[in-house]
């Protein structure tokens, strides 16, 4: 298996397999505009974003080493002491409960805290409560949002030095925002809880989804640093040929990143609930494959799109064109250690 | 362990461009060594730990975290918050809570984490505002109880009733060197600060007050009359509680002293840290019995007289004697609003010529005794100067307390989270257990992609690990850090993100090694452009951790810190361990001959052996050899060098290959970007 994905990186490095990134790049930011547009609408059908008590302010109880995780034990042991406190217990694993109530005062909390540890027979230390006011959570939340901002503003500013043009950052930076909505999206259709930890996470995403760009972005710059110097290949086509050629390298480093991830999140699942790092490995690992896939179909065809109008840009595939009608190639792009007849071979196929 | 090339392989090519790996070994090892020995020794000899100290998510406790309450557009100050947490730091301490971690976070909250689960007073003391209030000495003495005290103990055994303030005096005066309450002093406050058994900074009588500057007539011109001698004050203007039910005449009156309060004041014993707790349960119109706040002196107060939200501003300087010299005295420097002005003069006229301690008042800060300098002018300006027996650091201290004490804060808890030890060692064991598995899968996925090359990932892993490990108990040693859960989310993704940089860099060679480099040169040329790639991406990671780091509160910062951390450690070890590694496994044979487990063998990128041999070894070389001794002009010229680099070469591989294929025309379709791969 392992030798089958060796040829066939050898094969999309040399163009002989090509996906087609920037040829279909309407038909990939048609998809990813519909997707980007479910993930915004979705949301409020559902009445808006789940966000955590982190947020909103509230109190949270957790249990562990529980014999019987179903709802009504620990809902009970909560409105026996505040019946107004709209207790709601989500499992956390098979041996742990959570329960998050509105804001209790902190007398209520104790004595349901006592109550907790005589319903489930678990050891006073097996439970701990947190609670979060109100105005703490709106902190947080605004603090979140201004740190967003800071760190787009200033990835911009940063791509836009490292690339010295303005399209790529600017590619960079709708491939961002492309993965942000679509994995909040993803998070609130699927009626998570968004938590400051899972924020975290996303911002985390973010760089990491800026780290491929980055990689295959780099890739494209080399790739198209002489481009009107070359009567080979088109411009567009070089572009192509650079994402394909990273594209091993992307799903090496996204497998790589998302290992570990994915073992906080076996973990958690199925062996122990630690909510602070299974929020994070969660939004992690749904935000690494948005970030995976946005990089290849959304942040290079977006650069693309984006040059495909410059004058340069046109003259020079025009050029390219030209050439090879000239010499009675066909009108494809041409494959690393290809003879001419080979060439012509596929281009008859093709075409 | 690196064998030397094989001799069908020309190595002149290389010397030029080739950085040695030797000195970065150096370099990785001189770091390895210092820090080991830094840390190493702070374990041995300092209080260093071998494991970094866990936060209380991992070790259990109470986290709390506090916001001032604060009315509409009132805005609480950096220094205003750091008096705060002093004053919480001071009250949890004297609990007898150990390991407390008091700390701003943000600029706007505070965050009190304890080891412990909180009583309901520890969490009332950690809330409560503190108050600043000037009140006058009643009565003053040694912090321990009457019967632990080393000066004669028939002087501390008192009628309450009789005699009391002739006794209070006595002892005062043998407190303050037996300075005595002169009417007509200078007001520039000359004179040295008396030498006595207390500390000065414990707010005994060492310190006094006067105007700042020798103003004439300040301190001379409303000097109440030198024959007003008894603390019993014929306050000329009327006592303030004259048509008050209340006994005293004025807040200087020693009858306040009543029985209870003088076996109050005994039996207190300021050395017990109970009573250094603070908390602001004193009744502002009420006499005080207090500690100062090191425990050495007890004192009995009146009722306040000023208000600290009065200090319109207090600094620190030297003194100016009056002939505008400035001399290295260290003074606290005080002002006050107009209101504070009237009261504090009312205050200085009255007690200025009192005598001692009558003629001291106290400033309490949370409910403890921080100065109680001797009045020695009447300050009729509101701008007084406090000196005496100050250091530098303590006159910035009570300045800042001064200062900060003015705007009193109370908190609210914005946040209280509770993590019992053992749930906190099962956070532990399953973030342990998931890094471990997350280490083995990469490590797996290495092995597999890269085969023997995997190793050189998974030691190069180890190194980032032990690196990371050293400056984790560094900062924990040095610094406090605590390592959290969120940090060890941030350590877990950390590890990917540097095995991610290893495959950038291994996955560069590859695309060198396929348009037909050997390995050595592969390894070089690779390098040059990973490193820019790995440069770029990793200076956005640096950013997002040095954001979230900054804007964040709570455990986010955790994350952001070890995440920013393993950055560093990551690009540090790329260049002083997997390159220069790299470089030494290039020249065996093993790797440089391309074996097939080496993981880098050309066949299987698609590499045709023959291409390899004949397209490299002839004529790739010589070509190489050639254009490096025209040495490295302009992108632009290097691109067009490598273009006739890769026209040959292809030529050569379609000669290789087919015998027959002609001409450099029919490939050169992809010679442009080939080689730019």
């Amino acid at each position: 298996m392992m030798d089958r994905f060796f040829s066939w990186g050898n094969r999309l490095h040399s163009g002989e397999t090509s996906l087609p990134f920037v040829p279909k790049a309407r038909l990939w930011l048609s998809i990813a505009a519909g997707v980007l547009v479910l993930s915004a609408v979705l949301p409020f059908f559902r009445g808006g974003f789940n966000l955590g008590i982190e947020f909103t302010g509230g109190s949270s109880f957790a249990v562990s080493n529980v014999q019987d995780t179903s709802a009504a034990i620990g809902e009970e042991a909560v409105s026996e002491v505040a019946p107004e406190a709209e207790a709601q217990l989500v499992p956390t694993s098979d041996t742990s409960v959570r329960i998050q109530t509105r804001q209790l005062s902190n007398d209520q909390m104790q004595s349901i805290a006592d109550n907790l540890v005589a319903a489930y027979g678990v050891a006073t230390d097996d439970v701990t409560f947190t609670y979060i006011g109100p105005t703490f959570g709106q902190d947080i939340a605004e603090r979140m949002f201004t740190g967003l901002v800071v760190f787009i503003a200033l990835a911009a500013l940063v791509l836009a030095l490292y690339f010295r043009t303005w399209k790529m950052s600017a590619a960079a930076i709708g491939g961002l925002f492309s993965v942000m909505i679509i994995t909040v999206g993803i998070y609130s259709i699927t009626g998570l809880n968004i938590t400051p930890a899972a924020v975290i996470a996303f911002l985390t995403v973010l760089a990491l989804s800026l780290y491929d760009t980055v990689v295959v972005f780099d890739k494209v710059r080399e790739n198209t640093q002489d481009f009107q110097e070359n009567t080979r290949m088109k411009f567009s086509e070089l572009v192509n040929l650079a994402v394909n050629q990273t594209t091993v390298r992307s799903i090496n480093t996204s497998v790589v990143s998302t290992l570990p991830v994915a073992a906080v999140l076996f973990i958690g699942v199925f062996v122990f609930g630690a909510a602070t790092l299974m929020d994070i490995a969660l939004a992690l690992f749904i935000g690494q494959v948005v970030a995976f896939i946005s990089s290849l179909f959304v942040a290079s065809p977006l650069y693309a799109l984006l040059r495909s109008r410059e004058p340069a840009v046109r003259e020079q595939e025009q050029r390219v064109k030209e050439a090879r009608e000239r010499r009675g190639l066909p009108d494809i792009p041409p494959v690393l250690f290809e003879t001419e007849e080979q060439l012509k071979e596929r281009g008859a196929l093709a075409g | 362990m690196p064998e030397t090339q094989p001799d069908d392989r020309p190595k002149a090519g290389y010397k030029g461009s080739e950085s040695r790996p030797g000195p970065r070994f150096l370099w990785l090892g001189f770091i390895f060594v210092l820090l080991s020995g830094i840390v190493g020794s702070g374990i041995v000899w300092s209080t260093a730990t071998p494991t970094p100290e866990l936060a209380l998510d991992l070790r259990g406790g109470t986290s709390i975290i506090l916001e001032p309450q604060l009315d509409e557009g009132e805005n609480v100050t950096p220094e205003q918050l750091n008096e705060a947490v002093a004053i919480i730091r001071q009250r949890i301490d004297s609990t007898g809570v150990s390991e407390a971690e008091i700390n701003t976070q943000g600029g706007r909250n505070i965050v009190v984490n304890l080891p412990v689960y909180p009583d309901d007073r520890t969490r009332e003391l950690v809330r409560a505002s503190a108050q600043l209030r000037f009140r006058p000495v009643l009565m003053t003495g040694p912090g321990q109880p009457a019967v632990v005290q080393q000066e004669d103990p028939a002087q501390e055994q008192p009628d309450p009733s009789e005699g009391l303030s002739e006794e209070g005096q006595r002892y005062l005066e043998e407190l303050t060197g037996g300075q005595d309450a002169e009417g007509s002093q200078e007001a520039d406050g000359t004179e040295d600060a008396p030498a006595e058994e207390s500390d000065p900074e414990a707010g005994g009588a060492a310190t006094q007050v006067a105007a700042p500057q020798p103003e004439e007539g300040a301190g001379e011109g409303e000097a109440p009359p030198a024959d007003v001698p008894g603390p019993a004050g014929q306050n000329p203007e009327g006592s303030p509680g004259e048509d008050q039910p209340a006994p005293m005449e004025n807040p200087s009156d020693p009858s306040q002293i009543t029985e209870e309060l003088y076996a109050e004041y005994e039996a207190l014993d300021c050395s017990d840290p109970e009573n250094l707790i603070g908390g602001s349960t004193d009744d502002p119109h009420a006499p005080l019995v207090a500690c100062s706040q090191d425990g050495s002196t007890k004192f009995i107060l009146g009722p306040m007289e000023v208000s600290g939200a009065t200090i319109a501003d207090a600094s620190f300087g030297y003194r100016v004697t009056s002939t505008g010299a400035q001399t290295n005295e260290p003074v606290v420097n005080l002002e006050f609003n107009r209101e504070g002005t009237e009261q504090f003069r009312e205050v200085t006229q009255r007690i200025t010529n009192m005598q001692p301690p009558y003629n001291q008042f106290a400033i309490v800060l949370d409910g403890l005794v921080v100065s109680a300098p001797v009045s020695q002018a009447i300050i009729t300006d509101g701008r007084a100067q406090i000196s005496g027996s100050f250091t530098r650091d303590s006159a910035e201290t009570l300045a800042n307390q001064l200062k900060n004490g003015s705007l009193p804060i109370s908190f609210q808890v914005q946040s209280e989270e509770q993590i019992s030890p053992t749930l906190g060692a099962d956070y532990l064991r399953s973030a342990l257990i998931a890094g471990g598995i997350g280490l083995v899968l990469v490590i797996g996925y290495a092995l597999l992609q890269y085969r023997t090359l995997g190793l050189l990932t998974v030691s190069s892993i180890g190194v980032v690990a032990a690196l990371t490990y050293l400056l984790l108990l560094l900062v924990s040693w040095r610094y406090g850090y605590r390592l959290s859960l969120a940090g060890m989310a941030g350590l877990i993704i950390g590890l990917g993100a540097a095995a991610d940089s290893f495959i950038v860099y291994f996955e560069r060679v590859r695309d060198e090694l396929r348009s037909g480099r050997a390995l050595r040169s592969a390894v070089e040329v690779g390098w040059e452009r990973a490193r820019r790639t790995i440069y770029a991406s990793k200076a956005v990671n640096m950013l997002a951790a040095v954001i979230l780091y900054f804007l964040a509160v709570g455990s986010v910062r955790g994350f952001a810190f070890t995440m920013g951390l393993t950055v560093i450690v990551d690009v540090l070890i790329m260049i002083l361990f997997t390159h220069p590694m790299f470089q030494v496994l290039a020249r065996t044979r093993f790797f440089g001959d391309g074996h097939p487990w080496s993981g880098m063998d050309p066949r299987k990128l698609g590499v045709k052996k023959a291409a390899y041999r004949g397209a490299l070894n002839i004529d790739l070389d010589k070509a190489r050899t050639v254009s490096e001794k025209r040495g490295r002009g302009g992108s632009a010229k290097e691109a067009r060098r490598r273009q006739t680099i890769v026209e040959r070469r292809e030529a050569a591989a379609a000669a290789a290959r087919s015998g027959g294929g002609t001409g450099s025309g029919k490939k050169d379709g992809t010679s442009g970007n080939e080689d730019e791969s």
